[in-house]
């Protein structure tokens, strides 16, 4: 709590941004780089898919990805809304492209690996419509922030509407168990464990980690330019404001 | 209570007085059922198997034209402020123009729903069902339309952004009818189906007052 407070002074943020982006960063590259070599060179193939289960070392880390990323955001904008925490509502605002990001690269991926799978681009199942709404509300919330003039006021709607669409996260994780969908249920993040063969789940859990750290990095790269921005926005208005009291 | 029913009575008052709010939603939803025999071409087994589908999207339509009308003229002539004023919670306030807001677009859409399903050729079987689950789905779509009516009160060309922000919310209602209207048609249970539509509902019925208001009191700002 008391640190969540310190880090609401945007100039100490910067300062531990600083520190963090380039570590995040180095542990991204080496992250990715070993769980594509690994599932993408190393990992053995299915014994229906052949080698196109490769594509699941993306497809799955990115859907955890935009879950996750919807999951920081929707802290974010309700620390932001109870304490007025503002370098929270920033950093809910700076993580909303890239959780779409991955959200599409999710979809994208699910579609390739789906024609050649499934036999069909797209379905209509439980657990793709879902995705394709959190996709939808992600934009909404990107499209709420650019709607208003005044940036408080606009981090506030936006964290209501943040809020509201959490409840789009638990229906996405569990509409393969509670729909007949033609999406594998639930293999690695169940109550009895993982159900894939640790070849398989170690480059997986690379992947993972390897997105997260290269969320962090991108995130506080956004996040300076955001406070960027808001410092200038502040200097023009004191700008014009002492212009127009002249 | 009194406040509630205060605005309520208030917001259904205006809206038969001003006219045209329910008829224009029922001329839209005639309108939009119509343009998809005409698209999709007159075949009944074709208009059957779309039919739960097409009535609930156009009465999703409908139910969302008259949604950016619910705060905005309150919010410019300045009665919103006393309502903020007022001992009334603001929460009751945005349940009572939901409710005003169901009374006037969605009953007449619920009305004219059985006659449109007839026209796109669905079983007579279905029709029960559709008026359930009408019924039970319609509030939804006032309560959620009323978040986002909230959300984007005095925003510049708010409509569009409106459409955008409520249409996600929507998927589930309209997933959960149309699944029931389709399972009573085909012989099976519909009542799941109605039941989830049911905790819907029952959910948005929290959610919207509580989102609404703070959204309300943001945008009196």
């Amino acid at each position: 709590m008391n640190v969540m407070h310190r880090f609401a002074n945007p100039t100490r943020f910067l300062r531990l941004a600083r520190v963090i982006q380039p570590w995040s960063m180095a542990v991204a590259l080496v992250a990715i780089v070993a769980g594509l070599v690994w599932g993408l060179v190393y990992a053995p193939v299915d014994y229906q898919q052949g080698d196109t289960v490769r594509i699941m070392f993306v497809h799955v880390p990115a859907a955890w990805m935009a879950l996750f990323i919807y999951g920081i955001m929707a802290v974010a904008s309700a620390v932001g809304l109870i304490w007025r925490h503002a370098v929270a509502d920033l950093a809910a605002k700076a993580s909303a492209p890239i959780g779409a990001a991955f959200t599409v690269i999710c979809l994208v991926t699910g579609s390739l690996w789906g024609q050649p799978m499934w036999g069909t681009w797209w379905v209509w199942d439980a657990r793709l419509t879902s995705m394709l709404i959190l996709l939808f509300l992600y934009i909404g919330y990107m499209a709420l922030w650019q709607a208003f003039d005044d940036p408080q006021k606009a981090a506030r709607a936006a964290a209501i509407l943040a809020l509201v669409g959490t409840i789009n996260l638990p229906i996405i994780k569990f509409s393969v168990d509670w729909w007949n969908t033609l999406h594998q249920p639930a293999s690695v993040l169940t109550l009895a464990g993982p159900k894939i063969h640790a070849s398989l789940l170690w480059p997986l859990l690379f992947m993972a980690i390897g997105f997260k750290a290269y969320f962090i990095s991108v995130l506080m790269i956004r996040m300076r330019s955001e406070l960027a921005a808001r410092r200038i926005r502040g200097l023009r208005l004191a700008y014009a404001a002492a212009d127009t009291g002249r | 209570m009194n406040g509630f029913l205060t605005v309520l009575g208030h917001d259904v008052g205006l809206a038969y007085r001003q006219g045209g709010a329910a008829l224009l939603a029922v001329a839209f939803f005639v309108v939009v059922v119509t343009l998809f025999p005409l698209g999709v071409g007159p075949e009944s087994e074709i208009l059957a198997r779309i039919s739960a589908g097409v009535v609930w999207t156009a009465a999703l339509l409908a139910a969302l034209l008259s949604l950016d009308r619910m705060f905005q003229a309150d919010l410019e002539d300045g009665s919103l402020d006393l309502l903020a004023m007022s001992p009334v919670p603001m929460a009751a306030v945005v349940l009572a123009k939901c409710a005003a807001h169901w009374i006037t677009t969605g009953l007449p859409l619920i009305v004219a729903a059985p006659v449109l399903a007839i026209l796109m050729q669905m079983p007579i079987e279905g029709l029960p069902v559709l008026l359930a689950s009408m019924l039970l789905g319609t509030p939804a779509l006032s309560l959620l339309g009323g978040i986002g009516a909230a959300l984007t009160a005095g925003i510049r060309r708010g409509g569009v952004l409106l459409s955008l922000l409520v249409l996600p919310l929507y998927i589930p209602v309209l997933i959960f009818a149309v699944a029931a209207v389709d399972a009573s048609i085909g012989g099976l249970a519909a009542r799941p189906h109605l039941l989830l539509l049911a905790a819907v509902t029952l959910v948005s019925s929290v959610i919207a007052p509580i989102a609404g208001a703070a959204a309300i009191r943001l945008a009196l700002e």
